[in-house]
């Protein structure tokens, strides 16, 4: 399973260029593709940790640009109380902390709805992890001291050792670093015992209740494993566009999410990083085309959902994965 | 406590109850006997305001407007369940949602197109227009009053419709099993599109009903649905009981919650830390309501018997 077939040769391509692409534009004195480049490489981390449940765990949430802002706000909220006083506590510009805290809280808050959300199945799954998110959305929008839905400035970005993020190049590096990681670590949990069981319980959760596994309790583990990684790359998209509104965590963003997924073809270590190139750049394409762009945009998801089975991966490296 | 103030509320309560039945409503028919999750739903409801609208400056008169869209939002609910729905019925639920999802950006930009960016009010006639007294020093818009009756009246029509007629035999017989259905010799297919377009018109009143009161505007839709789906995830999906009681139980929490609940936090609390939290807890409310009552019944407060 782990040996060099098509598909990792094709992921090792396009994580290639993924890297080598933007930084040409960049020395070329072209900017805007390594800004493109680092927004769609933090989405493809919250794709990848999405990938991890709706993929491989078949749970389908409908709720994981929630995490993206509890990370942002993590950044932001420390930040904003250095410049504005109050809760001396938690008022830093450290990234260890601030990384720290939106991956604490997105685990803390996957678990708790996790642990609510995992006892239903189904569409009641689905519509549950949307209204969760849309809490926090609520919850973000009526707090005026954060800028309730016009948003909160971030006056500067978090302070880490060894790299500067001030710098696009590095913030780049730091995001595709932590990309590969995020690769690698859903890959080597998904060949684990763990993921082996979290599988099955996508294939038939009865056969794995009846061979004496928890099923429930592998689900909440993984669901709560996506929810922290996916706060950690709402940690760097708030570094990334030094600016958080709640508007990052309506459920729109949540289904924007779930298509990059699948657009790429779930279940694929590879499938939601393209996914989400492929959905960005087009959106890019076409929202500087037209000011009706969500009009191809929405016939393009709905083709997709019709006629792609597999998404892009399925396409590409063939059915036989 | 302000009991005027608290008898308004609870009428806003009931009104955005009966609202949230007619878009719950639809949709929890659609899900239980077509097996579709239709993210779109609430599209429905923003073109049935738009249509109204422009059929309110067509006709010169609201009435007459909500008389002629009511059909027209069907028939556009005929035509989507035709070429879009129809095909998706064999796919899993995450396919439902996504294409639903596109369907929203599709149908919200189309309204961009026809309509124009800016939200569009609808004048009521004089005889709505106005208030009344109800309780004495106590008055309240007239046109608020008719949302409620015609929400009620729809209830119990649609209550009479599912319970007491034909369609509504086949309509329950569809939701527990329509393969036996189908194999009796009903034309599942028509029952389908019917129900689609029964639902479409229920969303498309709601927008009627609403769009006087805060014009139809783009993007309307997409705030009602989600709290749409938390009445039929409360009530039980697929259940319209479900969907009556969690309507009105998620309209008159949301409402009172609202304007009552910082009065209330003052009274563990001091009125700063009140002030502050008040809002934030009023909006998260209806969320965790939901959230303690799956909590004891993942299936929601009427889960439906079979399926």
């Amino acid at each position: 399973m782990i040996g060099f077939g098509k598909s990792s040769w094709v992921t090792l391509a396009i994580m290639a260029i993924l890297l080598v692409l933007p930084m040409v534009f960049y020395w070329n004195g072209n900017t805007f593709y390594l800004s493109l480049a680092t927004r769609l490489t933090i989405l493809a981390i919250a794709a990848v940790s999405l990938n991890l449940v709706l993929g491989y765990g078949g749970l389908i949430s409908f709720g994981h640009a929630a995490y993206i802002g509890f990370g942002a706000y993590a950044v932001g909220i420390p930040t904003y109380h250095v410049f504005y006083g109050g809760a001396e506590g938690i008022a830093t510009t450290n990234g260890l902390f601030q990384f720290g805290v939106a991956v604490g809280i997105s685990a803390l808050f996957a678990l708790i709805t996790g642990a609510i959300s995992l006892r239903t199945k189904g569409v009641y799954f689905i519509m549950i992890t949307m209204a969760f998110a849309q809490m926090a959305y609520y919850m973000f929008l009526s707090i005026e001291e954060y800028g309730g839905d016009d948003g909160l400035v971030i006056e500067v970005r978090s302070k880490l050792p060894l790299v500067d993020l001030d710098n696009p190049m590095e913030l780049f590096v730091l995001s595709y670093v932590s990309l590969v990681v995020a690769m690698l670590m859903v890959r080597t949990i998904i060949h684990s015992r763990f993921g082996m069981v979290l599988q099955g319980a996508k294939g038939n959760n009865e056969r794995m209740v009846t061979l004496g596994y928890n099923s429930y309790l592998y689900r909440l583990v993984a669901f709560t494993i996506s929810g922290a990684m996916c706060g950690f790359a709402g940690a760097l998209m708030g570094n990334f566009s030094s600016f958080i509104s709640p508007e990052m965590m309506a459920w729109s963003r949540s289904g924007e999410l779930m298509f990059m997924v699948i657009l790429g073809g779930t279940a694929t270590t590879l499938g939601p990083v393209l996914g989400s190139a492929v959905f960005i750049v087009v959106e890019e394409f076409m929202s500087s085309y037209t000011v009706y762009w969500h009009l191809p945009f929405g016939l393009m998801l709905i083709g997709i959902v019709l006629f792609v089975r597999g998404g892009l991966m399925g396409l590409l490296v063939g059915k036989g994965r | 406590m302000d009991y005027g103030l608290l008898f308004i509320q609870t009428l806003n309560g009931l009104q955005l109850g009966l609202l949230l039945f007619l878009v719950a409503s639809g949709l929890t028919l659609v899900f239980g006997i077509l097996d579709f999750v239709n993210l779109a739903h609430g599209s429905l409801y923003m073109l049935g305001a738009f249509i109204c609208a422009s059929l309110t400056y067509l006709t010169g008169n609201f009435l007459i407007a909500v008389v002629l869209a009511l059909p027209a939002t069907g028939a556009l609910g005929y035509l989507l369940e035709r070429f879009l729905v129809r095909s998706l019925y064999t796919r899993d639920h995450l396919d439902h949602v996504l294409a639903t999802f596109g369907l929203i950006l599709v149908l919200d930009t189309l309204t961009h197109l026809i309509w124009g960016p800016a939200g569009i009010a609808i004048p009521l006639p004089d005889w709505l227009d106005g208030q009344v007294e109800v309780l004495s020093g106590v008055v309240v818009p007239t046109f608020r009053l008719l949302i409620i009756a015609v929400g009620l009246a729809t209830a119990a029509g649609l209550f009479w419709l599912v319970n007491y007629t034909r369609l509504g035999m086949l309509i329950r017989a569809g939701a527990s099993n329509r393969t036996m259905v189908a194999a009796l010799g009903i034309d599942i297919q028509t029952l389908f599109a019917l129900v689609f377009a029964l639902g479409a018109m229920l969303a498309g009143l709601a927008g009627m009903l609403v769009a006087p009161i805060t014009e139809a505007s783009i993007g309307m839709g997409n705030n009602i649905i989600i709290t749409a789906f938390v009445v039929i995830i409360v009530g039980g999906i697929g259940s319209m009981k479900g969907a009556f009681v969690g309507a009105l139980l998620i309209g008159l929490i949301d409402t009172l919650g609202r304007s009552f609940i910082d009065d209330l936090f003052k009274l563990f609390v001091e009125s700063n830390t009140a002030e502050t939290a008040g809002p934030a807890v009023s909006g998260m409310l209806i969320y965790i309501l939901m959230a303690a009552i799956l909590a004891v019944r993942p299936q929601g407060l009427f889960p439906p018997k079979v399926r």
